[in-house]
């Protein structure tokens, strides 16, 4: 019984902090490309845009959707469910804190630990392209057609050289279960370099977390691989019928899919929630430190502020960042905290990686994005794994 | 809870399955056909086989109906005809049927007399080290000459599409 209500509990506390998360990855993300082009980015709901995504939540729910004539009804209207439900399950197997002790009860900072946590989550991501191909065929349109076929093709031809980039790693930890992978990395070589995948072993895997970040672009769809969606030939590609909260849910599919693949790779290549640097040099302060600084400043901002209301709203952003750093210094919190803390720090790391990318980079031509996946990216992660896979069974 | 599942998805899979032959149009047969793959991935997850489920939905539910559905929206299919059945399947349609049925009934009922009930839970050969032990020591002859089958048929494939160079 108590099993059942703290899996409630966890479920409602995960998709309620995974959904908000979601909708303010978009914030961020306008923030970010606005500022990398020299813009303000969204400034006009809320203090700084904060209330944007607020806004765009209530517009999209409230607006009318148009169901294009001579659409297959019952698939137009299946593909943005699958999209968003393939998109939002695989969060389950998600790994990401040790463990929380309240009274007698202890539970794991995940859903469900199973033991194919991986196989799974592969299984997931390649059923997600049904979501993208159903939609795309079913609009009876051929710019969503063409940007339907474009993308199942892309997303069989990346998920090879992830799922190889992704056994080598698994040779090194000899598990599927990704919390066993992780605890695989615990630990510092020579007492400070952390025994992270892309670091230690006896082959350090940097050549397959960069395939396996390359080919998670493609598989989300994102530039410079977002060819299914590109504006200038497609209009809009396989979302292009698509509006309110149909709409919404492609979108929200994208992010989610996003934060799947940036927890994979914090997962399998950098330590999931292990610290950069051992607890004895004070890894355990740099939350406390990052919201310090923060909070000072926020309050020097107050004392000399450029906008009138600038003195009213960032003492209490001060306040705010102040208290979570005290927060993050409670000794009976520091257990559960501090594995959250670096493994959230190391996934919004790989997040903004994806925006800056996205603000950087144009996109390929569709027989370049091909012709890397299978000439380059194929035969790198098939060597990768041959030398991996060498070393390991020397080492054993 | 076993025994609910069990029959909740067996239900599902030969409700798919049939939806398969009936469905008019291709993509909605290819999309039964996946419920069907699923849940048969499910039946062997209840059986304890969980990377055997998985390597199911991998490769048949996401790579091969993917290539299904593919093809079906590149040749653009519509849905399909019904013209009079001919008087040949009028007449032989369900004897055969049941012929056939009959005959896997025997073969099953000969081969395998001897098995017990399915029970659920007991089975605990189905981790992914288990399949690879018995993939290269037992099964490791069958195991090589597939892969080399699998090559011919790659080496065939791209003979098949090869542009002619002039």
């Amino acid at each position: 019984m108590a099993f059942i209500v703290i899996t409630l509990i966890k479920t409602a506390l995960i998709a309620f902090i995974l959904l908000t998360v979601l909708a303010y990855l978009q914030w961020v993300e306008r923030k970010v490309i606005a500022h990398v082009q020299v813009r303000m980015g969204p400034s006009r709901v809320g203090p700084h845009g904060l209330l944007q995504p607020l806004a765009d939540v209530i517009k999209l729910i409230t607006k009318e959707g148009v169901m294009p004539p001579h659409a297959n009804r019952f698939f137009y209207l299946l593909a943005p469910f699958l999209a968003v439900f393939m998109a939002l399950i695989s969060i389950s197997v998600i790994p990401f804190g040790t463990q929380i002790t309240v009274g007698r009860w202890t539970t794991m900072m995940q859903l469900t630990d199973l033991n194919v946590g991986l196989l799974f989550i592969l299984a997931i991501s390649s059923m997600g392209v049904y979501g993208v191909a159903l939609a795309g065929w079913s609009s009876n349109n051929k710019y969503a057609l063409l940007g339907g076929l474009r993308s199942s093709a892309q997303m069989i031809s990346y998920e090879l050289p992830m799922s190889l980039a992704i056994a080598s790693p698994l040779l090194m930890a000899g598990t599927l279960s990704l919390r066993e992978i992780v605890n695989s990395q615990a630990g510092y070589n020579f007492g400070f370099l952390p025994k992270w995948n892309v670091f230690g072993g006896p082959f350090p895997q940097i050549i397959s977390f960069i395939i396996f970040m390359i080919a998670s672009f493609a598989e989300t769809n994102r530039v410079p691989f977002d060819l299914p969606e590109a504006e200038n030939e497609l209009v809009a590609g396989f979302h292009v019928e698509y509006s309110s909260m149909t709409f919404a849910g492609f979108f929200m599919a994208e992010y989610a899919n996003m934060v799947t693949v940036c927890s994979i790779a914090t997962l399998l290549f950098l330590g999931g929630w292990h610290p950069l640097w051992p607890v004895e040099y004070g890894s355990n302060f740099v939350a406390s430190l990052i919201l310090f600084v923060a909070g000072a400043v926020c309050i020097y901002h107050a004392i000399n502020p450029a906008r009138p209301f600038d003195r009213y709203t960032l003492p209490v952003f001060g306040v705010v960042f102040f208290g979570l750093a005290g927060v993050m210094l409670v000794p009976f919190l520091v257990p559960v905290l501090m594995p959250l803390f670096w493994f959230l720090a190391k996934c919004g790391f790989l997040l903004f990686v994806f925006v800056w990318i996205r603000a950087t980079l144009p996109r390929f031509r569709y027989d370049q994005l091909m012709g890397f996946a299978w000439k380059g990216l194929f035969p790198m992660a098939l060597l990768n794994l041959l030398i991996t896979g060498f070393l390991v069974a020397l080492e054993s | 809870m076993d025994i609910f599942f069990f029959l909740v998805f067996a239900a599902i899979a030969l409700i798919s399955a049939v939806n398969v032959v009936l469905q008019r149009h291709p993509i909605a047969s290819a999309l039964s056909l996946i419920g069907v793959m699923g849940s048969i991935a499910v039946l062997y997850l209840l059986l304890g086989a969980e990377f055997i489920a998985m390597a199911q939905i991998i490769v048949y539910a996401g790579a091969v109906m993917v290539l299904f559905i593919f093809v079906i929206m590149l040749l653009n299919a519509g849905a399909e005809e019904r013209r009079g059945r001919s008087w040949t399947s009028q007449l032989l349609g369900i004897p055969a049927l049941l012929a056939f049925v009959a005959l896997i009934v025997y073969f099953v009922q000969r081969g395998f007399a001897d098995a017990g009930n399915v029970k659920f839970g007991n089975f605990t050969g189905g981790s992914a080290q288990s399949v690879g032990y018995a993939l290269f020591t037992a099964y490791l002859l069958p195991f090589e000459v597939t892969s080399v089958l699998i090559l011919v048929a790659i080496v065939g494939a791209i003979v098949l599409a090869r542009k002619e160079m002039d």
